[in-house]
């Protein structure tokens, strides 16, 4: 469809520009909050253009965290959070993988009941189990350890499933010649589906590793020990300044360093994210 | 080397259909045997249980000596090429073909000459050897296929339609290569198609297939001069067999074409059906146009078609006005409404029982 009404365009470009700053502003005021000394932060009118003090700042936000706080800062919450996501975005790739695996190309008793009981996990996120869970997460003496982070999150069916419908669009013919040329299950499984889910498997990675970045509920109820806190749970906290007025260079500081990662993977792996979701061509 | 050996071999599918009911056929070593039907017929299934990619529900299947019904493909001393090629797509043609070869544990060098040399034989250029199959066009993928089918130095090779998905002028060119490089190497092949041309051209021998069953096994010629049923008349040569309805004469000596116009067999084994229907099969190229003879048959010209070195005419005759056609040599000035005259001999015919369907030898 092609049209060409001037005025039409000047309206679709100005609901485009307002969509754009309702979503840049805030970002933008971040930015520019974080390079500022607290001294600024509480004069008014507050300041729309960036200032001096940015590294400093991070510095302060990374290693000593806020006043009257322990002094620790948050570069070890960065580093818990990255293991957190990380785990759970190869976790959850790995077991999806020779789920779908198995449920694509053997055949065994039950094969489509396992397949719908995975399936039907979807529907029992997390957060609707999330007492139960907590209940064997603690019984098995996993609070406040990686492991309790980050298992009951790995277990889920959305990536079993979406590895499913890419195997089923490998031609069996394939499966065939590997077969043909001696290539047994596990061989087949790594010199041919792996390659050939590769573009997939990043697309995934992308998704599940800003899932796991951006948990908050689940981290906050199995750590009780400081030092298994994650970025994402510090933002709240740091509002909690008691009597204090709330040192908001530093919170924004903190902030920009929890939307960081997630934007570094998203721009870094954005082509390979693009061709899995959309590539069919096998 | 190696003769492959099928006896009695029957597939029946989970579900209670029989796909293929009791082949028998000897293979003999370095022979290029063509499977050949229509689509359903068995013909792939077949070609499938000889790869070991599907179970061989009874007989015995045994390629050299070895019984091979419940060995794993890869063991079978056996290469295929697919109709769709089945290249793996992430794989450069080197290591497209180098695969197998790696999986059997061959040394890095010892590869490396044998996809050389494949990769001579088959024209394939150094360059092409580093790209991926996508990369390539239709002619060269079947290509790449094939060596990866001969790198792996089988004692059989199967092909399931390998010709079938390029246009007509690569595959009349891949049909010559391949039936040039499976005298060169002598090794055994089986090859299935739906293409009655292709079969004819490559096969030493043919194996007709029609729902399961052999209909005929026999070298080109004998199929085309000796089809032993209806099916396999009507199914090998190209403009199809005429094939008419019929009655034999009540003294079993002679079959009326059409009002007054009698074929004279003398005595036949046809004796046996006085008075019955048969079919007659006379092939478009054994008819003749014969002015002047008296037992010529009035063909009424409906539709003519020039092919340049042949003249295809169709028409009827008779008061039931059967259909024929007739092959022409060269280029003829017959335009439809015209009537000729055309003979049909008794050298050139073929009877069929309508119940059986069988051939009635004269």
């Amino acid at each position: 469809m092609i049209e060409n009404r001037p005025l039409l365009k000047i309206l679709s470009h100005l609901i485009l520009i307002i969509g754009v700053a309702a979503v840049a502003f805030p970002i933008w005021i971040t930015v520019v909050a974080a390079s500022h000394d607290n001294d600024r932060m509480t004069q008014l009118p507050l300041p729309l253009w960036p200032g001096t003090h940015f590294f400093e700042n991070l510095d302060i936000a990374l290693n000593q965290g806020i006043w009257g706080g322990d002094g620790n800062g948050v570069a070890f919450m960065l580093l818990n959070s990255l293991i957190m996501a990380m785990m759970i975005a190869v976790g959850k790739i790995s077991i999806s993988l020779l789920s779908a695996f198995a449920i694509v190309y053997f055949r065994f008793p039950f094969r489509m009941g396992f397949f719908w009981m995975i399936f039907i996990t979807l529907m029992l996120p997390v957060e609707v189990r999330i007492l139960p869970t907590f209940e064997v997460v603690a019984n098995l003496g996993m609070l406040n350890t990686y492991w309790g982070l980050t298992i009951p999150l790995i277990a889920s069916a959305t990536a079993t499933f979406m590895f499913r419908q890419v195997f089923l669009t490998v031609p069996d013919e394939l499966l065939e010649a590997a077969r043909i040329d001696g290539a047994g299950p596990m061989r087949f499984f790594k010199d041919i589906l792996l390659p050939m889910s590769q573009t997939n498997i990043a697309a995934l990675f992308v998704i599940l590793f800003i899932y796991g970045w951006n948990q908050y509920l689940w981290p906050l109820l199995i750590t009780t020990d400081q030092d298994m806190y994650t970025i994402v749970m510090q933002i709240k906290k740091l509002l909690e300044g008691g009597e204090e007025a709330p040192q908001w260079h530093l919170v924004m500081m903190t902030s920009l360093l929890a939307m960081l990662p997630p934007v570094v993977v998203v721009v870094f792996m954005q082509k390979l994210f693009v061709q899995g979701l959309t590539e069919t061509e096998k | 080397m190696a003769s492959v050996t099928l006896d009695n071999i029957q597939k029946v599918y989970p579900n209670g259909f029989k796909a293929i009911h009791g082949v028998n056929v000897d293979i003999r070593d370095g022979e290029f045997l063509v499977l050949v039907g229509p689509s359903g017929c068995g013909k792939s299934t077949l070609l499938r249980m000889i790869a070991g990619l599907e179970s061989v529900s009874d007989g015995t299947m045994k390629i050299g000596d070895r019984v091979v019904n419940n060995m794993e493909p890869s063991k079978r001393d056996i290469a295929m090429v697919f109709q769709n090629y089945a290249l793996y797509p992430h794989m450069t043609v080197y290591n497209n073909m180098a695969y197998g070869l790696k999986i059997m544990g061959l040394s890095k060098s010892e590869i490396d000459v044998r996809v050389q040399a494949v990769a001579e034989t088959l024209e394939l250029t150094k360059e092409q050897l580093s790209r991926k199959p996508r990369e390539l066009s239709g002619g060269q993928r079947q290509r790449v296929a094939m060596g990866r089918a001969i790198v792996r130095e089988p004692s059989v090779f199967l092909f399931d339609e390998p010709l079938s998905n390029l246009d007509a002028k690569l595959r009349v060119q891949m049909r010559l290569e391949i039936r040039r490089l499976q005298e060169r190497l002598g090794i055994t092949s089986v090859y299935v198609t739906h293409d009655q041309v292709e079969a004819m051209t490559l096969g030493h021998r043919l194996m007709v297939l029609n729902e399961g069953n052999v209909e005929q096994l026999g070298t080109p010629i004998e199929l085309y001069e000796r089809p032993a049923s209806l099916f396999v008349a009507g199914f090998i040569g190209s403009p199809a067999m005429n094939l008419i309805r019929k009655k034999v004469s009540e003294d079993g000596s002679s079959i009326t074409i059409a009002d007054g116009i009698e074929l004279e067999l003398g005595n036949t084994n046809l004796k046996s059906h006085k008075g019955e229907d048969v079919m007659l099969g006379v092939r478009p190229e054994h008819l003749e146009l014969a002015p002047g003879a008296d037992n010529a048959l009035p063909l009424t010209v409906t539709l003519v078609e020039h092919l340049g070195a042949d003249t295809l005419v169709h028409g009827h005759f008779g008061k039931d006005q059967t259909d024929l056609t007739l092959r022409l040599n060269g280029v003829q000035s017959v335009k439809s409404g015209d009537v000729l005259p055309v003979s049909i001999t008794k050298d050139n015919i073929h009877i069929f029982d309508l119940k059986t369907e069988k051939r009635i030898d004269l």
